[in-house]
């Protein structure tokens, strides 16, 4: 068996090889259920079952979805340009805790109208994500510091972070009134007015549809179109594909480094805006960092292949099990299990991807176009 | 008397006692750095290295709560069955990014999802119920050659832990094959030009793998060190972001083994410092969370000084880290 690089990738392969993937993590994961004595159909079934077809199962599935769509953008964006951004996670946890500071502070000053709060929260989201994401990226930019390390390690500190705000300290974010709040370190709720909106769908039994998710597609189609219709996202293309290329085309690289780490950083910061405004209120550090949003984004990103537009379904297939994983979560359901699976499909769609770059040839021979193929790739 | 006085006074001082905590909390950084050194310098980056740490935890730990043996042997069973588990998270990386010549950077960090905090390693600890037991046995500072009472010297050199002396051994071990036996040369060789290697008749890909998998034990035995000694019992997600510490650790050793151990000790202090400082009530005023970003946040900042500074040329990294070799496009 020999693998020759393929001269076009066929566009059919792009959208086979995930489907492809998808499939043949679940038949992995069927052996490791056997293996720990579960049964992989029982499973499976109340799996999907939970994820989307029981009643009210899609609405659940969308409030899960939509911050992880908004951490695939996050991974999508800096990925494509080689920049590995794994600080999704902290950079998150940034938006979450600007957007419930701007929205408990607004509700002080007596602002009762939601679009102003709405507003707000994506902008503070927004900020406090991009100023987050800023720190790996002016060192990778003007200290060539290896930015994957970097910005992991603020996910730790973002962690602490919370920790301290909300257990630590009697911070303003923290309930320090309420009953509950005395007895239990809890963070305070944001006021009713700054909570999201959602839209009625009619179907499948009716679904609703966070607002979050309705800016997670509008930015998804936003970044699309930056990356692949301006001349902005020309740059970053041809940066990604070769840096040499564009520093003698007087491309400014460091600029736009730090550019892309900060609407990276800014799309996990509104992701963090959007959980608090959707459904979260006030800022859980433990569920905050027990539900690894930032890292599951990456898989997401991976698996759509750090398209934007493939974000969104990949997002809210991703979103699917984990809320499966959350509403089975109990003594027959195996915890942990939704995220081996996400490792699972992972591990197939990059193994996958070599069915993309390559042919897989049988045999021993040689086929004449080889050279040609070797002399295309080293032009291109 | 008063020599035997002066000298638990001494051993009780503050700084002391952080060396020796340092050394401690030093030990999984220190194996998990070496296992990574060695994959890296045979090419290959494997930022898996949290994920196969957990796998290891919660393999070593089962091993010492199921296997019904005497305590040595237990222990020395815990420290066989981690090894394999890490190195079998390795295996998976080796294939796709050597055989499947995947991207190396996406695949490590798949490796950690799918074995880390929320994934394999939750999952096993969950299905082998782990949680919520202390160990059976664990590793215990001993008193070696009964010097461990000595001044300043006693707890910092005699008085570790078995894991602590095995931890040496390893160091020095990689460090001479690395710089003094033939193997070594062809490891270094593969590294930094494949294509020549394989000239010589070297085996790249079983060198890659080779270097992968032992690479990927060392960091199982590293996370044993979390649920066999330092923690000791299972908890989720453990080790706390070590496996991340140790990938930064190569960088600031210049892919040296001696060097590892110097940085890992550094780091041992860092993450030892929080429980130091609360144990001797010193410093309550300033919250805990700022020491307990201490190890995180001055990976950063060493990060930095290494980059930018006298390294700038990457002194000391493989030049073929990173990129999978493909005979046919060289």
């Amino acid at each position: 068996m020999r693998l020759e690089r393929r001269l076009e990738q066929p566009r059919w392969l792009l959208v086979a090889v995930p489907v492809g993937s998808i499939a043949f993590a679940f038949v992995v994961m069927a052996f490791v259920l056997l293996l720990t004595g579960h049964s992989p159909l029982g499973t499976y079934r109340r799996l999907f079952d939970s994820a989307f077809f029981a009643d009210g199962a899609l609405t659940s599935t969308l409030v899960f979805a939509t911050p992880i769509v908004f951490t695939g953008l996050a991974a999508a964006a800096a990925f494509r340009m080689q920049l590995y951004n794994i600080g999704g996670e902290g950079q998150f946890y940034l938006g979450a805790v600007a957007a419930v500071g701007i929205a408990l502070y607004l509700g002080d000053q007596g602002v009762s109208s939601t679009p102003v709060h709405i507003v707000a929260m994506v902008v503070a989201g927004a900020a406090a994500g991009a100023a987050w994401a800023a720190i790996p990226a002016v060192l990778r930019a003007f200290a060539r510091t290896n930015e994957i390390i970097t910005s992991l390690m603020l996910n730790y500190v973002a962690g602490l972070l919370l920790t301290y705000l909300i257990i630590d300290s009697r911070s303003y974010w923290r309930d320090l009134e309420s009953f509950e709040g005395q007895t239990f370190p809890l963070g305070k709720q944001i006021p009713e007015d700054a909570k999201w909106p959602s839209a009625s769908l009619d179907v499948a039994g009716g679904v609703l549809v966070p607002l979050g998710f309705g800016l997670a597609i509008v930015a998804a189609v936003v970044l699309w179109f930056t990356y692949s219709r301006t001349r902005f996202g020309f740059e970053l293309q041809v940066i990604g594909d070769s840096q040499r290329t564009a520093r003698f085309a007087g491309m400014r690289l460091r600029r736009k480094i730090v550019a892309v780490m900060c609407i990276s950083g800014a799309a996990a910061g509104v992701g963090g805006a959007s959980l608090e405004g959707d459904f979260a209120y006030q800022i859980d550090p433990t569920g905050l960092q027990s539900s690894f949003y930032g890292y599951t984004g990456i898989v997401v990103a991976a698996l759509a292949r750090y398209n934007p537009i493939a974000v969104v379904p990949v997002g809210v297939f991703i979103g699917g099990l984990q809320n499966a994983g959350f509403t089975l979560q109990g003594a027959d359901f195996p915890s942990g299990l939704v995220g081996v699976m996400q490792g699972l499909i992972l591990f197939c769609a990059l193994g996958g991807e070599v069915l993309v770059r390559y042919r897989v040839r049988f045999g021993r021979s040689v086929t004449p176009h080889h050279s040609d193929a070797a002399t295309a790739e080293a032009t291109s | 008397m008063t020599y035997e006085l002066l000298a638990s006074s001494v051993n009780d001082s503050f700084l002391v006692v952080i060396v020796a905590a340092a050394v401690l909390y030093g030990t999984p950084l220190l194996y998990a750095a070496l296992g990574e050194l060695l994959a890296e310098r045979s090419g290959v980056l494997n930022l898996g290295v949290e994920g196969m740490m957990l796998v290891g935890a919660v393999m070593g730990f089962w091993a010492v709560q199921r296997l019904e043996v005497s305590s040595g042997l237990s222990l020395a069973l815990a420290l066989g069955v981690a090894a394999l588990a890490g190195g079998a998270m390795a295996l998976i990386h080796a294939f796709l990014v050597v055989t499947l010549r995947a991207n190396q950077i996406v695949s490590g960090l798949a490796l950690t999802i799918f074995a880390g905090a929320a994934g394999l390693s939750a999952y096993l600890g969950n299905e082998l119920n782990l949680s919520g037991a202390p160990a059976e046995h664990a590793f215990s500072a001993l008193d070696v050659l009964g010097l461990a009472d000595l001044p300043v010297v006693g707890p910092i050199v005699f008085g570790q832990s078995v894991l602590v002396y095995l931890s040496w051994a390893v160091a020095l071990g990689i460090g001479v094959y690395l710089a003094r036996t033939r193997p070594g040369l062809n490891v270094r060789a593969v590294g930094e030009s494949p294509a020549a290697a394989d000239a010589m008749g070297i085996d790249v890909t079983a060198y890659r793998y080779g270097h992968t998998v032992v690479g990927g034990a060392l960091a199982g035995i590293g996370g044993a060190c979390f649920s066999l000694q330092l923690t000791p019992q299972w908890v989720v997600g453990l080790t706390g972001g070590a496996g991340w510490i140790a990938v930064a650790l190569v960088i600031f050793a210049f892919w040296r083994a001696d060097l590892c151990v110097l940085g890992a000790y550094l780091f041992g202090a860092f993450s030892a410092l929080p429980l130091t400082l609360q144990a001797r009530g010193w410093l309550t005023e300033v919250p805990s969370e700022v020491f307990q970003s201490l190890p995180y946040v001055m990976t950063i900042v060493v990060l930095v000084a290494v980059s930018s500074g006298a390294a700038k040329r990457r002194l000391g990294a493989p030049a073929a880290l990173g990129v999978p070799y493909v005979r046919e496009e060289r």
